[in-house]
């Protein structure tokens, strides 16, 4: 495997008496594209959550390009360069589009440069409309675009931050089936130049797009490799598979 | 492109122009307004009022309502504050009051020590102080006192500020610890008669600069420097709300958390822009001072503050016009049912917030944003 990214080592949270991830080890090489699956209460989201500094963990360690990220403030971990995006997706409804993109790409100027106006659209900002497919509505105020035009669109503020590791919870979720083919090619491309970490629930979603997968299960992980493997695993198909057979329609969707 | 290339942090992007197409889409959703809002149409706007404001007011009103309206126009300033801090910021803030009253303190000082020349200030005298007190010392100074005007409202804000919005303290919470900070200082303003004028505050001033201060033209040409203020502050507001800074506001009051996985720290956003507000306040507390003739306790507690908050969400605290709107048309309305109908004035005042709160949460400004809309829409 490539260089390591981001190293998480005996990762524990706990809420009151549930403990939401239960001793977490994972790896991350640089220039992957990592699954993360698991069934609903497995950590994933909690796991997301502790790397990008919302949630303290009780106890472990998230090391990050030789940085260590526990305890650091949440735009401090932005700044080290570790993007996220939320289940349900939040823009800023009152800008436009072009705007909301821009503020996630003036991050790193200095704050007395932030009175300015802006002026024009810089080519990441450009380039970012291009690759989310929202050039035709970069004027138009965030507050109407569709749910995966929002997807896309905070997908597209994390691209144009440019960070070495992106962090994606349940990008396809509510996603109709034309949206969701859409997601996976803007998510191969984003995934060709850099480090991305998906959560995703969508078994078929998983099988078009994946090549490794981690599996939580109960605040651990289960097991880890292809997605064949990860299929093949009888444990796997017991949490998951196993219980598409009760309810087909809720797993596996 | 003739502007300047802007300089990122770390990366240099190339600008380049917008592209029609982004024009055009810009244009699409909510056109009239941005045309309205469009800097040719503002100029026309803005240039309008000043005339009105700095030639016909003067020409037209007699002394006491220009100095009813000089009046106005401090709250005006207060207000602009207001709407920055809160409409745009999301930051409700109820203890205005405090800086404003730091600014008049500040001002007010230096005028009573001029005026008594050397000697103590005559409620000093009155309060059996003999010497005069080491706080008031560096206030005799003119530059000293209307540096303290700005930096003392500036500091106490961004001390705030900082202990409270790292802890991330806000909305209700925010809104109670400043209006407890307002309800504090008049109780230590009424507590220290002998250092402060106690209930009576500061009052009786004669020399302003080298001019009576009671006399007609001093009284115009403070109302000419209240509305010049009031305008070139109204300018930079204006530039910061337009600026990236500003969308970064807008992008903190409507998702904090969001923004802070921008990698923008939204405690310095908010303690910047609140520092600003407070700034205004102090400055129209130190205008306030010569045009009225006084600064005390009431004129900055709890009371006054929400007044003004009040009149902000009437004129509309989305718009930095709305907030001077509100200011001023609250004034007059304050001043012409205190003089009809006294006892109906407080009434009428919490009737009309209900009224404005309820039907037209954007206020005054918002009815007027609505009414052009409706009829670019018809045209």
């Amino acid at each position: 495997m490539s260089e390591t990214l981001l190293e998480v080592r005996g990762l524990e949270v706990a809420f009151g008496g549930f403990r939401a991830l239960d001793g977490v080890d994972l790896t991350v090489g640089r220039g992957e594209l990592r699954f993360l699956i698991g069934p609903n209460g497995a950590g994933k989201t909690t796991l997301i959550d502790v790397i990008t500094g919302l949630t303290k963990p009780t106890a472990g360690s998230v090391r990050f390009g030789g940085h260590d990220l526990v305890g650091r403030r949440e735009h401090e971990i932005v700044r080290l360069g570790v993007g996220r995006t939320f289940q349900t997706s939040v823009v800023f409804e009152e800008l436009t589009v072009l705007e909301n993109l821009d503020l996630a790409a003036s991050f790193r100027r200095p704050l007395w440069s932030l009175l300015r106006r802006r002026r024009g659209v810089s080519e990441e900002v450009a380039a970012a409309l291009e690759t989310t497919g929202l050039a035709d509505l970069a004027g138009s105020r965030a507050g109407v675009l569709s749910h995966g035009q929002r997807q896309w669109l905070e997908i597209g503020m994390l691209i144009v931050q440019r960070p070495r590791l992106l962090l994606l919870d349940e990008p396809v979720a509510g996603m109709a089936q034309d949206e969701r083919e859409r997601t996976g090619e803007l998510l191969t491309e984003i995934a060709r130049d850099h480090t991305v970490v998906v959560v995703e629930h969508d078994m078929d979603f998983l099988r078009r797009y994946a090549s490794r997968v981690t599996v939580l299960h109960e605040g651990k992980v289960l097991t880890e490799g292809s997605v064949d493997q990860v299929r093949a695993d009888p444990r796997v198909q017991e949490i998951y598979l196993g219980r598409a057979r009760e309810g087909a329609e809720d797993a596996v969707r | 492109m003739t502007a300047p290339v802007e300089r990122a942090g770390t990366t240099t992007p190339a600008e380049r122009p917008e592209t029609t197409a982004l024009a055009k889409g810009g244009a699409a959703p909510d056109g009239p307004v941005r045309r309205w809002q469009g800097s040719a149409g503002f100029a026309a706007v803005f240039t309008a009022v000043a005339v009105l404001a700095l030639v016909a007011a003067p020409l037209l009103l007699e002394p006491f309502r220009l100095g009813l309206l000089a009046k106005y126009l401090c709250y005006a300033i207060v207000a602009l504050g207001i709407g920055l801090a809160w409409g745009q910021g999301g930051m409700l803030t109820l203890g205005q009051g405090v800086f404003f009253g730091l600014g008049g303190y500040a001002m007010g000082m230096y005028l009573k020590l001029n005026d008594a020349g050397g000697d103590l200030p005559d409620f000093m005298v009155w309060s059996g102080v003999e010497e005069l007190p080491a706080l008031w010392k560096p206030f005799g100074n003119p530059v000293f006192a209307l540096a303290m005007v700005v930096v003392l409202p500036v500091g106490v804000a961004l001390l705030l500020g900082t202990l409270v919005f790292r802890q991330r303290v806000r909305g209700a919470y925010f809104a109670i610890l400043t209006q407890a900070l307002a309800a504090a200082l008049v109780i230590l303003l009424v507590g220290q008669q002998g250092l402060t004028g106690g209930t009576n505050g500061l009052t009786n001033f004669f020399d302003f600069f080298g001019h009576d201060v009671a006399a007609e033209e001093t009284q115009r040409g403070l109302y000419l420097i209240v509305a010049a203020v009031l305008g070139v502050l109204y300018l930079g507001a204006r530039q910061l709300v337009r600026s990236r800074f500003g969308r970064l506001l807008l992008a903190v009051r409507d998702g904090e958390e969001r923004v802070r996985f921008l990698g923008y720290d939204p405690a310095v956003v908010k303690t910047l822009t609140f520092a600003i507000s407070a700034g205004m306040a102090g400055i129209a507390g130190a205008l306030f001072v010569p045009v009225v003739g006084i600064i005390s306790p009431a004129l900055l507690g709890v009371v006054p503050s929400i007044e003004l908050v009040v009149a902000v969400a009437v004129g509309g605290r989305f718009a930095l016009a709305g907030a001077v709107l509100g200011a001023v048309v609250m004034g007059y309305a304050r001043t012409y049912f205190s003089e009809e109908l006294p006892d109906a004035w407080l009434y009428l005042q919490g009737a009309l917030f209900v009224l404005v709160m309820t039907l037209a949460p954007k206020g005054l400004a918002g009815l007027a944003a609505g009414l052009v809309r409706r009829r670019e829409a018809r045209a």
